[in-house]
């Protein structure tokens, strides 16, 4: 083991902001982070073993604990349950005879869930050894238990299981067509620099995660800093359950996108760039690497871009199961080598990013669009779209419609629109912009996807009239609890006070006051929370409390109150222990039946 | 006094040190006695309640009996208080959560240094330990929480001062925290 970890330390030289990139390859070699690493590890890069810990800890794809040869995770997106997520996974621990969360005693597989993978349009999915599966049925998962009795090595699995489908049923402005390599480089430089931020002002681009930004004022931001050494993120850390976008455009428009970096760091002068990939979309890796390889061999990348005298590269960096590091300050710190909490804002990264350097972030379809204004000029672009609202969105649709898929529209599309296009009928409510955005009800279709009205991420979840609204908001709750990153207390502890909240409601055990007592506590998790995770955990709750308080009410029982737990049950080791079988040896759930 | 404010106190799985912190009111007590009366409570001896306005309740819920004095108190008390971190949290009895209650018993009874005669204590007179110990607003509906460790006696005052005086209860930052 030794040799094994001085290699990949070494290969890293010996630098503890490529702790994530290390510690993927022992956790990929050894199936978790064996003590004896760490120790090594702390020797090496020259960190505390409780740093490493701390990080080990904080990735939902590190473990401390030994997992299986083959390590399967189920997405519990609410889109995979209502794929059939929950049969396929009570079929898998059936058939491969290992529970939810446990490692099997031969060693060989381990089986657990967890966040939304991205392949909303096409799961129940999953991850083997961190591969995405696609399309999981009975038949798939025989065939799956039987390659890993087998021991077959990964790369000797049919490659159907692992077929990732990019589902455009729309293309607009962007996804029509793909720029030519390196023309946005060139036209960049034949306008000029300076011409092309105007430009890019101009067409009134905004930042495509959600939040909004103007692009054009981030990037001359990051220009106008003191700071020479400046870097260019590209935010491929897509978590928000129900969006996949990114990982479309990445699979088919990743030309595009690393030349938009390329436009960026053109602008603000940056000389490295980073692609911070969710540790889900690893099968992308590979193909990313050889084109950027290949961008290299064309003068894309590199030094003296195109014979312009300039600069720049871009590097490819794994994430490891963590939502938080979509937001841009935890991606900063990840990328850094250390657990994704979001830093205090400001100083915002424009003046202090990458190693406290200025930095630009910006979502992959922002990047892709800069590329073709670059080309195309401004107005090409802001002719488009609403007052506010440039250009086009690119939508992730997942959920009840015939046609699950990538769609671009323009903004200031109504609802009502989406849903023809994508097949959608009977339709009870739509979640807008993932579970940090909102829920909206079937009243409501008229309204418009732009940041005057509806912003959204891209993630656009349509459920029809046969769903429970309750078990959506069961299921994000839960998510927001397991991804809250644990920094500040009203997220860590409020999120699962949620949780706790929503689970006695969903579960039949609320009373009059349960659902006041979990608006309170939403109000408060939202109005004390660090960042936005802990400021939008709330959402699914209060936007469907807003719009559906009788579904609410109708899971209250008609008493005043009534324990979340079960009071008899929780007696029954004393009972056991103690030989104990008379009356007094029991407890009522609640007090009107018989005290 | 026929109209006197009536008050019940008991305390769970608590250290009766709230209660103690209540008495640091001091000669406040006689200008409270004015106006209230206490029912059930260590202070009266009193052993169940009757209809009560106030009932404080200090410590978490550890065991059947903690779970039938927390109903006796809700059914009869019109305002129920969770007095300090214990009532609030579980505070520090509910450290052994993390630890398997037949661990915790076979510890105690069975295995541990110094046991003799080693047996489960059986017998109907005593309560069952449940299998973790919880906050009371887990297990009735509470209407008011006290901070603290105990909460001081100026926290008892303010509080019970607001309520008897008919004042929503609130308390200045001052008295809510402690470093």
């Amino acid at each position: 083991m030794r040799q094994f970890i001085q290699g990949i330390a070494e290969n890293s030289h010996y630098q503890a902001t490529h702790l994530l990139h290390i510690l993927r390859q022992i956790q990929s070699h050894y199936h978790y982070i064996p003590e004896a690493a760490i120790e090594q590890l702390s020797g090496l890069l020259n960190i505390p073993r409780t740093q490493i810990i701390s990080v080990v800890e904080f990735y939902s794809f590190f473990h401390l604990a030994p997992r299986g040869q083959y390590e399967l995770l189920i997405s519990d997106s609410i889109t995979d349950h209502m794929l059939g997520k929950k049969d396929m996974l009570d079929y898998l621990t059936k058939t491969l005879g290992v529970a939810v969360g446990e490692l099997r005693d031969d060693g060989l597989v381990s089986l657990d869930n967890t966040s939304c993978t991205g392949m909303c349009d096409q799961g129940p999915a999953g991850l083997v050894n961190g591969y995405a599966l696609t399309r999981l049925d009975r038949s798939s998962i025989d065939k799956i238990a039987e390659l890993i009795n087998q021991q077959k090595p990964l790369n000797e699995w049919p490659i159907e299981l692992f077929q990732v489908d990019d589902n455009i049923y729309k293309s607009g402005l962007l996804l029509n067509q793909q720029i030519e390599q390196g023309a946005a480089l060139r036209s960049t430089f034949k306008r000029g620099i300076k011409e092309t931020l105007k430009e890019i002002d101009n067409s009134g681009l905004r930042g495509r995660g959600g939040a909004g930004f103007k692009t054009a004022i981030k990037w001359q931001f990051c220009s106008e800093e003191q700071q020479t050494e400046r870097y260019v993120v590209c935010n491929a850390d897509e978590g928000e359950p129900g969006t996949f976008k990114d990982r479309v455009l990445l699979n088919s428009y990743a030309d595009q996108v690393l030349e938009g970096m390329a436009v960026c760091a053109t602008i603000i002068g940056a000389k490295q760039g980073f692609l911070y990939l969710r540790g889900e979309y690893l099968h992308l890796h590979d193909k990313l690497q050889s084109v950027l390889d290949r961008r290299r061999q064309n003068g894309l990348l590199g030094s003296n871009i195109l014979g312009s005298g300039l600069d720049f590269d871009i590097e490819i960096c794994l994430g490891a199961g963590a939502y938080i590091c979509g937001e841009e300050s935890a991606l900063i710190e990840s990328l850094e080598g250390k657990a994704g909490i979001p830093r205090n804002r400001p100083p915002y990264p424009v003046t202090q990013g990458y190693l406290g350097k200025p930095t630009v972030v910006n979502n992959v379809e922002t990047f892709l669009a800069a590329a073709s204004i670059a080309i195309n000029g401004g107005d090409w672009f802001a002719n488009i779209g609403t007052e506010k609202s440039k250009g086009t969105k690119i939508l992730s649709i997942s959920g009840d419609c015939a046609r699950p898929g990538t769609y671009e529209y323009p903004f200031g599309v109504t609802v009502q629109t989406i849903l023809n296009g994508c097949g959608a009928v009977d339709v009870q409510g739509i979640q807008v912009g993932g579970p940090s955005g909102v829920f909206i009800s079937n009243q409501e279709f008229d309204r418009k996807l732009a940041f005057e009205d509806l912003a959204t991420g891209g993630s656009f979840i349509i459920f029809n009239s046969s769903r429970n609204i309750l078990d959506a908001v069961h299921n994000f709750t839960h998510f927001f609890a397991h991804e809250s990153c644990g920094f500040c207390t009203p997220c860590r502890v409020g999120t699962s006070l949620l949780k706790k909240q929503i689970d006695k409601i969903v579960e039949g055990h609320g009373s009059a006051g349960d659902v006041v007592a979990l608006e309170e506590l939403c109000q408060l998790v939202k109005s004390y929370s660090h960042c936005g995770l802990g400021q939008t955990a709330a959402n699914p709750i209060l936007t469907t409390l807003e719009r559906y308080p009788d579904l609410y009410q109708s899971r209250l029982k008609e008493i005043s109150f009534e324990p979340g737990f079960d009071l008899d049950g929780a007696l029954e080791t004393a009972r056991r222990m103690a030989n104990r079988y008379d009356t007094g040896a029991h407890l009522s759930q609640t007090e009107s039946e018989h005290e | 006094m026929a109209n006197k404010i009536r008050v019940a106190t008991t305390s769970l799985a608590g250290c009766f040190g709230c209660h103690m912190s209540f008495l640091d009111i001091d000669e406040r007590m006689l200008q409270l006695v004015e106006v209230v009366e206490f029912d059930r409570s260590p202070l009266t001896d009193i052993e169940h309640c009757t209809n009560c306005d106030i009932g404080l309740i200090e410590g978490g819920v550890c065991n059947s009996e903690n779970v039938h004095v927390l109903r006796e108190f809700r059914k009869n008390c019109k305002i129920l208080v969770a007095v300090g971190a214990c009532a609030i949290n579980g505070g520090l009895p509910a450290l052994r959560n993390h630890i398997p209650l037949e661990e915790c018993l076979n510890e105690s009874y069975i295995d541990g240094i110094g046991v003799e005669n080693p047996k489960i204590p059986s017998d109907i007179e005593l309560p069952l330990l449940l299998d973790q110990v919880h906050p009371i607003h887990e297990v009735v509906k509470i209407d008011y929480y006290l901070p603290g460790c105990p909460p001081s006696a100026d926290v008892f005052w303010k509080f019970l001062t607001d309520l008897i005086e008919g004042r929503e209860p609130s308390l200045p930052y001052e008295l809510v925290h402690y470093d």
